[in-house]
């Protein structure tokens, strides 16, 4: 009612409406910024000034108990002079290139598959999704009893069960960092295959009744048109999973509480080494230094993938 | 309906039984650490090396042992309140964001939107010192604003809900503002409701990532009070050491309550995921 009462009040008087314009538009702007005056100061203060404090640190030999002195590049120079660093460089790395392949395949044929299951879909569904949900950290420790030797831990009770021969897993120089690796691919297996069956759901079911009535056979149909028509969604996921790859912490942090990033620093990545650099040696300039490592490679990375899987199309 | 022909056909061929076969089996595998978590939790000591899923005796000592003394009511209730406050912060100043570079026209826009979108691509690691920095010349270490400032917007967020704000009709807002509504009452009254399914999204996704986090909760907190239940629990089961019955019993109470929220609300978290996948 009151909002009709205004409009005729200002109908009736037309020589104040070119000035209600004015002043519409700058209240409007005023709310605009007021909107956004919060969030400008919230980022500024907690995202773009710590950036740039990182830079900055990276080149200072800061310790929390000394003031910050500048030291120029000597905090990349001593990382890329150190045999540790390329271990742990060695050791990310693994995590992405065969972490983020198989996690993929996998999510996509089980995707794949699952699309088409209509008895108990919801039910199978719920089976491959439900690690998703779980906080890493609770179940590093649940795989990490898996791992245990025998007769603790159940992979290897089972392993006893079938005849074959019992292995160290996460107390083994060659085979942590993979018993680590399939702890996060399971974590992260629930999400890509919800991804991907978005994706396969979004292709219009028009092109497979074309694609069946030109003859096509299944393979062909998979090859020429879902794979092609799901690229962004794999793009999508290629880049995802490798940032998660790149940034692995929580399983590792907790699968190896007696030796972080061991046995022998052979499961140790990047960000667990950021960790101890700063939190527990404290040498906040040299960890600043490390992160910006992590930060280029994440870029370079991200930005790669994108490049290389656009261009194909 | 279209496929309905199709699964008749498809349901004789072996091919497909041995399809979905593989699919139940795999994801039992997929549920098996979960499974046995419960088992143990309910299992004695000596009995912890049966295999057996269904525990021979089950018993709620352990719950009441780790439970007894306190430390895990604390810490789910700290998990509880910090992810619940970042939560609401997100689905209010990401949404507000996200609704004022999607619907205003004004100088700058662009460039905020950029600005924001940009923060992406800074790893939470790169901030982590800065952020320990400031928190520890403003008094921040140790508390729970400390635990939640970093996560209070995000970029994710915002641009998810300005996507979603796009797709509403502007004749909505003209007409509002036609009502007499303040810009602030637009946006609450007539555009939020249009776009509960992304802000459950939102919700879903932070509450989730704010439960399970890890990385900054271990950096910030020192005193055990403050510890979250991720961190709390990585501390107590290093202090058991061997005792895996009340590790598996501590990693049942973090995983308990995301789980128990995904079977009451499953069908809208599948779809928030796929929204915020798709969209995102």
């Amino acid at each position: 009612m009151a909002a009709i009462e205004q409009r005729g009040a200002a109908s009736d008087r037309p020589g104040r409406s070119f000035g209600d314009r004015i002043s519409m538009r700058t209240k409007r702007l005023l709310w605009v910024w007021g909107f956004l005056a919060l969030p400008i100061l919230f980022y500024t203060v907690i995202r773009f000034y710590p950036t740039f404090q990182a830079f900055y640190l990276s080149f200072t030999n800061w310790d929390l108990l000394r003031p910050a002195k500048f030291i120029g590049a000597a905090n990349y120079v001593k990382l890329f002079k150190d045999p540790q660093f390329w271990k742990v460089f060695k050791n990310t790395f693994t995590y992405l290139i065969v972490g983020t392949p198989i996690s993929l395949v996998l999510a996509f044929v089980i995707a794949f598959f699952l699309d088409r299951v209509r008895l108990l879909h919801g039910f199978i569904r719920a089976l491959y999704f439900l690690p998703y949900l779980t906080t890493a950290a609770a179940m590093a420790w649940v795989w990490r009893w898996f791992y245990q030797p025998p007769p603790i831990g159940v992979i290897n009770d089972v392993f006893g069960m079938l005849g074959i021969p019992q292995q160290p897993f996460i107390r083994s120089v060659d085979q942590a960092l993979f018993s680590i690796m399939v702890t996060a691919i399971w974590a992260g297996l629930g999400f890509q295959i919800i991804i991907f069956m978005a994706g396969l759901r979004a292709i219009p079911t028009t092109f497979y009744e074309a694609a069946r009535i030109d003859g096509l056979g299944e393979w062909a149909i998979l090859r020429k048109i879902t794979l092609p028509l799901l690229k962004p969604t794999t793009v999508f996921l290629v880049v995802f999973s490798s940032i998660g790859f790149l940034r692995i912490f929580d399983q590792v942090y907790n699968m190896t509480t007696n030796d972080p990033g061991g046995p022998l620093g052979s499961t140790k990545p990047l960000v667990l080494m950021i960790y101890q650099t700063a939190f527990n040696s404290y040498a906040m300039g040299y960890a600043a230094a490390q992160t910006v490592v992590l930060f280029t490679i994440l870029l370079v990375v991200s930005l790669l993938q994108l490049f290389i899987l656009r261009d194909k199309k | 309906m279209s496929e309905a022909p199709a699964f008749f056909h498809s349901n004789i061929r072996p091919g497909r039984i041995i399809a979905w076969t593989l699919l139940l089996i795999g994801g039992l595998i997929m549920v098996s650490p979960l499974a046995f978590m419960f088992s143990t939790s309910f299992k004695t000591a000596d009995q912890v090396y049966d295999l057996r899923l269904v525990p021979a005796a089950p018993t709620l000592t352990n719950y009441i042992t780790v439970l007894a003394d306190g430390r895990f009511t604390r810490w789910f209730f700290n998990s509880t309140l910090v992810a619940v406050i970042v939560t609401l912060s997100n689905c209010f100043f990401d949404s507000l964001v996200g609704y004022t570079l999607a619907k205003f026209q004004f100088r700058g826009r662009y460039f905020i939107f950029l600005a924001i979108l940009s923060t992406l691509m800074i790893p939470t690691e790169m901030l982590v010192i800065p952020w320990y920095l400031m928190s520890s010349q403003l008094g921040w270490l140790d508390s729970y604003w400390g635990i939640m400032f970093p996560g209070m917007m995000t970029a994710f967020g915002t641009f998810l809900m300005k996507q979603f704000f796009e797709t509403v009709p502007n004749d909505f807002i003209e007409a509002a503002r036609v009502d007499g509504l303040n810009e602030f009452q637009i946006w609450w009254k007539v555009a939020l409701p249009l776009v509960t399914p992304a802000l459950s999204a939102l919700a879903i996704f932070t509450f989730l990532g704010n439960w399970t986090a890890f990385f900054w909760p271990l950096i910030v907190t020192t005193s055990k009070e403050l510890y979250t239940l991720p961190v709390g629990l990585s501390s107590f089961a290093v202090e058991q050491s061997i005792q895996w019955e009340m590790i598996m019993t501590g990693a049942a109470i973090a995983t308990l309550p995301t789980l128990l929220v995904f079977l009451v609300l499953q069908r809208y978290i599948v779809r928030g995921v796929m929204l915020a996948g798709l969209k995102g």
